[in-house]
């Protein structure tokens, strides 16, 4: 009898607990300091210096030097944070969210002129 | 004799999410033969050694595989410190013994978990997954990934550990064996588990010495050798002998990655209690030129890791040899004779990674 009843304490004291799981999106998701969720820019440190694109593993940044445009595909990073590593200026860091989940690739496009700074706002509140 | 027919199992089957695909041969319930064909997600990862600078390929090494990810970046790393002779500090070399070893943990509660799911146990699954979840937690917290965790670099880690966050774990581990022991208590004594997996897909050691099996697979059959014994990492300061069982069947499998796991909470503890304070990094200069093997004691088995260089920032060559494709000879030999419903156990029992498998 004894060996049928082995898994009877984790059953009654699965009976009286709370749930483990939490109900995300309903309640906030469980994040550390050190989560590795998306690449973020702050453009204005930026020198273009292609330092990125070149180290990325997944070739998911592209510098273009001479317009001055950074441009990063959102689900093409692996999120293995060497950019942010090799950037000399540190412009680059790893933001706690990650990208919301989408059907279409997510391309956004930093520093470029007017007209595509504009797409770029609505690109990122679609993303947000 | 009855009548023979081909049952196919996989490369989608409900019990087993990895693509592995077996061609049956049966004859009414019992299998005489499987024939096994892999090549299903075959992502040429290693050929990609000679498109990206060495030093980016650590994070190309790890997606390898989703459950021994840290393994493979670090063995990864270790045969290219080899190849370029740089001897990186001993806070590194234990920080990535405390990683491998919670590593270790996890796999083996989500082999635990996909096991009691296989027998249709579906609360002990979730149970072995809850524990798995804090392991994941707390990887979340010292290296900001869940899976893939990014913190190796040829040269040491990129990640430091704190007095504060060790000892934390060590709490956390404190608590989580209490829930452990009561968990396997489960699969080592509970009656109807029991039925399922004594006496089932033996495996002799004569046969396991013959077929080349590594791992905890051929610890239960009573061969004694372990890895990591052969020093890498911070191995070599610590004490860990292999657990061992006789039987050689799929409860003394079960048996012997239980028991790794507590071994694991022990190695843990030692790592913590001697690691030296100091840099977690040395700049790796010049570029690798020469050969190197690494071999390493993965969850699964032995991993052997081969690096080539030449002289350049791309390397010649990077190639695994992971645990499951030597298991797999074994597999099918254990399968001959079963019946067909034991099938998906004597599978699991080798504790199957299919991605690693086919890179
Ligand atoms: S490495 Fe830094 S400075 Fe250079 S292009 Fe990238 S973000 Fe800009
Ligand atoms: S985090 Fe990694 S994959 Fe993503 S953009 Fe940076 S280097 Fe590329």
């Amino acid at each position: 009898m004894a060996t049928l009843m082995r898994f009877t304490k984790t059953v009654m004291k699965n009976l009286f607990s709370k749930p483990v799981t939490t109900a995300y999106p309903a309640g906030p998701a469980k994040v550390q300091e050190r989560t590795r969720g998306q690449v973020s820019i702050d453009i204005d440190k930026c020198v273009y210096c292609t330092l990125c694109a070149m180290r990325c593993p997944a070739n998911a940044i592209k510098v273009d030097r001479n317009n001055k445009i950074w441009e990063i595909d959102r689900f093409g990073c692996i999120q293995c944070a060497n950019c942010v590593n090799v950037c000399a200026k540190n412009a680059l860091s790893m933001d706690q969210h990650y990208t919301s989940p989408a059907a279409k690739s997510v391309i956004v496009t930093y520093g470029a002129p007017k007209q595509e700074s504009e797409k770029e706002q609505a690109e990122n509140k679609s993303e947000k | 004799m009855g009548n023979r027919s081909i049952v196919p199992f996989g490369p989608q089957h409900p019990v087993l999410p990895e693509p592995i695909h077996l061609d049956l041969v049966v004859e009414d319930e019992k299998v005489v033969e499987a024939i096994p064909s892999i090549g299903f997600i075959h992502r040429g990862l290693e050929h990609i050694v000679k498109k990206k600078d060495f030093n980016d390929y650590v994070y190309v090494a790890e997606r390898v595989c989703g459950i021994c990810s840290f393994m493979h970046g670090m063995s990864y790393c270790e045969a290219v410190e080899r190849v370029m002779d740089v001897d990186i500090p001993e806070r590194a070399k234990y920080l990535r013994t405390i990683w491998c070893e919670m590593s270790r943990i996890h796999s083996h509660m989500l082999w635990l978990g996909l096991l009691a799911d296989a027998f249709g146990f579906e609360s002990l699954f979730y149970q072995c997954w809850r524990m798995r979840e804090k392991i994941l937690d707390m990887f979340e917290m010292s290296t900001g990934g869940r899976v893939i965790f990014s913190v190796n670099k040829v040269g040491g880690v990129l990640r430091d550990m704190d007095h504060e966050m060790l000892s934390n774990f060590i709490k956390q581990f404190d608590d989580m064996e209490k829930d452990i022991i009561e968990l396997t208590n489960v699969f080592l004594e509970d009656y109807t588990v029991n039925t399922r997996l004594r006496d089932v897909g033996i495996l002799t050691k004569e046969q396991g010495l013959e077929l080349g099996v590594v791992g905890p697979m051929m610890r239960a059959s009573g061969i004694a050798f372990d890895t990591r014994k052969l020093k890498y990492a911070a191995y070599e300061w610590i004490d860990v002998e292999p657990v061992v069982a006789t039987e050689g069947d799929c409860y003394a499998r079960t048996y012997v990655r239980i028991k790794e796991i507590f071994q694991a909470f022990d190695i843990i503890r030692q790592a913590v209690k001697q690691i030296p304070d100091g840099e977690i990094a040395i700049k790796a200069k010049g570029m690798p030129n020469g050969e190197a093997f690494v071999r390493v004691e993965q969850p699964r088995g032995e991993a052997i890791y081969y690096v080539k260089g030449n002289g350049t920032k791309f390397l010649d060559r990077f190639r695994v040899r992971t645990p499951t494709f030597a298991n797999i000879p074994s597999l099918l030999e254990t399968t001959k004779g079963a019946q067909l419903a034991d099938v998906p156990i004597l599978i699991l029992t080798i504790d199957p990674c299919i991605s690693c498998t086919e890179r």
